[in-house]
């Protein structure tokens, strides 16, 4: 990404093009409010459209893909320049897509990606579920160092993707190290409370003192897991250690606090990598490859946890 | 035979509790074992005691209404609107207490809007508190603006999180809600009262009842329940989840409520029964948890054990055991009374 904005700076400064970026009109259509995550990511949208430049139309479609396409076509109909979209479903996007396409509008698609021909849209900037897993995984094989460690899971809902592809890629980093072992896996449904009572039944089931680490597939669950260990009598991020994903603003304070090893964080800035791509592609053709990975970055205690939650609430998590 | 009146009527929720604890000490065999950590009792029997609470302060306003042939769908969104008014009020940096007064207010009005539209419009209650079920979680929402309001008020954690000599706070006020409430409506006429609006509301109110204030105020009881539950809930986790607070924990309460041996279609109750049978669904819940099967199998576990605990109870199985006992010559070598259709 750092190259591709280098470049792009380079064409800036070079081109007699660039000037048309500075009037473009874009059109994103978000899903709705669903999550805090979601708040943010249509927050940091704003903020990136805004340092570059670009005027951002905004629809919200409240969960409901008729809106979606409803707001594709106004946004064809006015003549955006780009569109961004952040799919609420897979299926039934063929039609409108080939509208956008027959009046040459690129579409990028945002965090979720679609069933249909790749000819469709410019690209998709998505962040891979089961990588998050590998790298928190790799963060307890490279702490442990090859001391014993049982661990235990908070899994996300049954069944969705997030829960299925972030145990993979755990179990993929931590495939071959005999040391760490997942002694327990329960469901906490990705919320607080149920990540607190099943952590209370780990803690009964297994000995606290015979738990080492807790993986949990959202933060959420880890911080309503963190009080569950307070009330045993032992020390989050100490006696038992935490790793989550997600990076939401209340894990950054529990790592400030100790109380929390590492987050992996899911960015909400996918309209930062669609922007750049979509203003290399305007000002000199580049095409880009059609799924950027967003960057799946560990924080952990090194970082300057308090400020990066001072940062973070205010995107509306 | 179970002579005292009272312990007859629960005995069936004792013994099927009984069973589903003895089952956890199979998976678990220190499921009884109980001690002081960091000052709080610790234990998965204390566990199943504090995370039934919410369910249990359900079904005891759930029971009434199911006893005047009602029934309260909203109680789960309500615990949303609830924890969220809470949350927000202490975000505000009012006292703890104020929260607290605010969020059960709010509790009693909205049993008092489902009250209003079964008694006075006559609107069926299913359809009458499935409309604030829809909006309740819309309007938790809108006070917690879509994300989930922290607070660190030392005085509303207590109540979700804190313990009363070593005991969770949870307990103390399911405990004393529920005992006050089925103590109180045996005490006095009002119990029989709800009893007779549920079988037949019509003459209840030829008899002189007064049906309409009195079922205003079941709703009324079920909204504080759900609001206190909503204060626990989010009290414990130390932030209103607008989302997820209370969800599907309507059905949780109903399905105690009928454990507990009572009647959807109204008339005779029992507090106490539907409070052992919140604990029965929490034992079944820990028994989940603490058999370390794969989460793929939780609902279908959960789902046989019901299944079997409600065909135990069922009206058919209960005369097919009074019938066999009855008809064990050993004991009783009287005959069958005959059946009706030889009378014709």
């Amino acid at each position: 990404m750092s190259i591709k904005s280098i470049l792009l700076a380079s064409a800036v400064a070079l081109s007699p093009f660039a000037a048309s970026a500075q009037d473009m009109t874009i059109g994103f259509s978000q899903i709705g409010s669903e999550s805090g995550w979601r708040a943010a990511e249509t927050t940091v949208t704003r903020q990136q459209a805004e340092e570059r430049g670009i005027t951002l139309k905004f629809a919200d479609a409240q969960q409901k893909q008729e809106n979606q396409i409803s707001a594709l076509r106004s946004f064809i109909a006015q003549g955006v320049d780009a569109i961004l979209i952040a799919p609420v479903v897979a299926t039934g996007w063929d039609g409108v897509l080939e509208e956008a396409q027959d009046a040459d509008i690129p579409v990028i698609l945002m965090d979720r990606m679609v069933d249909a021909s790749e000819d469709l849209y410019l690209t998709a900037v998505t962040s891979d579920l089961v990588h998050e897993g590998e790298v928190a995984g790799q963060w307890l094989v490279d702490t442990q160092a090859g001391e014993d460690c049982r661990i235990v899971e908070l899994q996300g809902t049954t069944g969705s993707s997030p829960a299925i592809d972030r145990k993979k890629g755990f179990e993929n980093a931590i495939a071959g190290h005999d040391n760490l072992e997942i002694v327990r896996s329960q469901t906490g449904d990705f919320t607080r409370s149920q990540g607190k009572v099943v952590m209370e039944s780990f803690l009964k089931a297994e000995g606290g003192e015979n738990i080492c680490a807790l993986y949990a597939h959202n933060d959420d669950m880890a911080v309503g897991a963190i009080q569950a260990i307070k009330e045993a009598g032992l020390n989050p991020g100490d006696d038992i250690k935490i790793v989550a994903i997600d990076g939401v603003p209340d894990a950054h304070l529990a790592i400030a606090n100790g109380e929390m090893n590492a987050t992996i964080e899911l960015t909400p800035n996918m309209a930062g990598p669609a922007l750049d791509a979509l203003m290399a592609y305007k000002t000199d053709g580049t095409v880009p490859p059609k799924w950027i990975q967003t960057e799946s970055r560990l924080y952990t205690a090194a970082d300057d946890n308090q400020a990066i939650y001072e940062e973070k609430k205010g995107l509306g998590y | 035979m179970i002579r005292n009146p009272f312990l007859r009527r629960i005995a069936p929720q004792l013994i099927i509790l009984g069973i589903v604890l003895g089952l956890n000490v199979l998976v678990f065999p220190d499921f009884f074992h109980v001690e002081m950590k960091n000052g709080r009792l610790f234990g998965n029997l204390i566990d199943v005691l504090n995370r039934g609470a919410p369910t249990a302060l359900l079904c005891v306003g759930m029971t009434l209404v199911i006893a005047t042939k009602g029934i309260d769908l909203s109680v789960g969104a309500v615990m949303a609107i609830a924890g969220a008014t809470a949350a927000s009020l202490v975000v505000d940096g009012n006292h703890w207490t104020v929260a607290v007064i605010g969020a059960l207010s709010v509790g009693a009005l909205c049993g008092m809007w489902n009250g209003f539209l079964v008694a006075f419009l006559r609107i069926q209650p299913i359809v009458a508190t499935l409309v604030l079920m829809v909006a309740g979680r819309g309007i938790a929402q809108l006070i917690t603006e879509g994300t989930i309001l922290t607070f660190l008020d030392p005085g509303l954690i207590h109540l979700g999180a804190g313990t009363v000599k070593g005991v969770p706070t949870p307990v103390l006020i399911w405990l004393t809600l529920g005992l006050f409430v089925a103590y109180f409506v045996r005490r006095t006429a009002l119990g029989m009262l709800i009893e007779a609006i549920g079988i037949n509301e019509a003459s209840s109110r030829l008899a002189g009842i007064n049906s309409r204030v009195l079922l205003v105020c079941v709703y009324v009881v079920s909204g504080i329940g759900a609001a206190i539950a909503g204060i626990i809930v989010a009290a414990d986790i130390q932030g209103a989840d607008a989302n997820n607070a209370g969800l599907w924990l309507e059905l949780d309460a109903i399905l105690a409520v009928v454990i507990g041996g009572n009647s959807l279609l109204g008339g005779r109750f029992s507090i106490v029964a539907s409070l052992l049978g919140a604990m029965i669904i929490q034992s079944v819940n820990s028994l989940i948890l603490l058999s370390g099967m794969p989460p793929e199998f939780n609902l279908i576990i959960k789902a046989l054990l019901i299944i079997a605990i409600l065909v135990i109870q069922s009206p058919k199985v209960a005369h097919l055991l009074y019938i066999l006992r009855a008809s064990a010559p050993q004991s009783h070598p009287k005959q069958l009374p005959p059946f009706k259709e030889s009378k014709r």
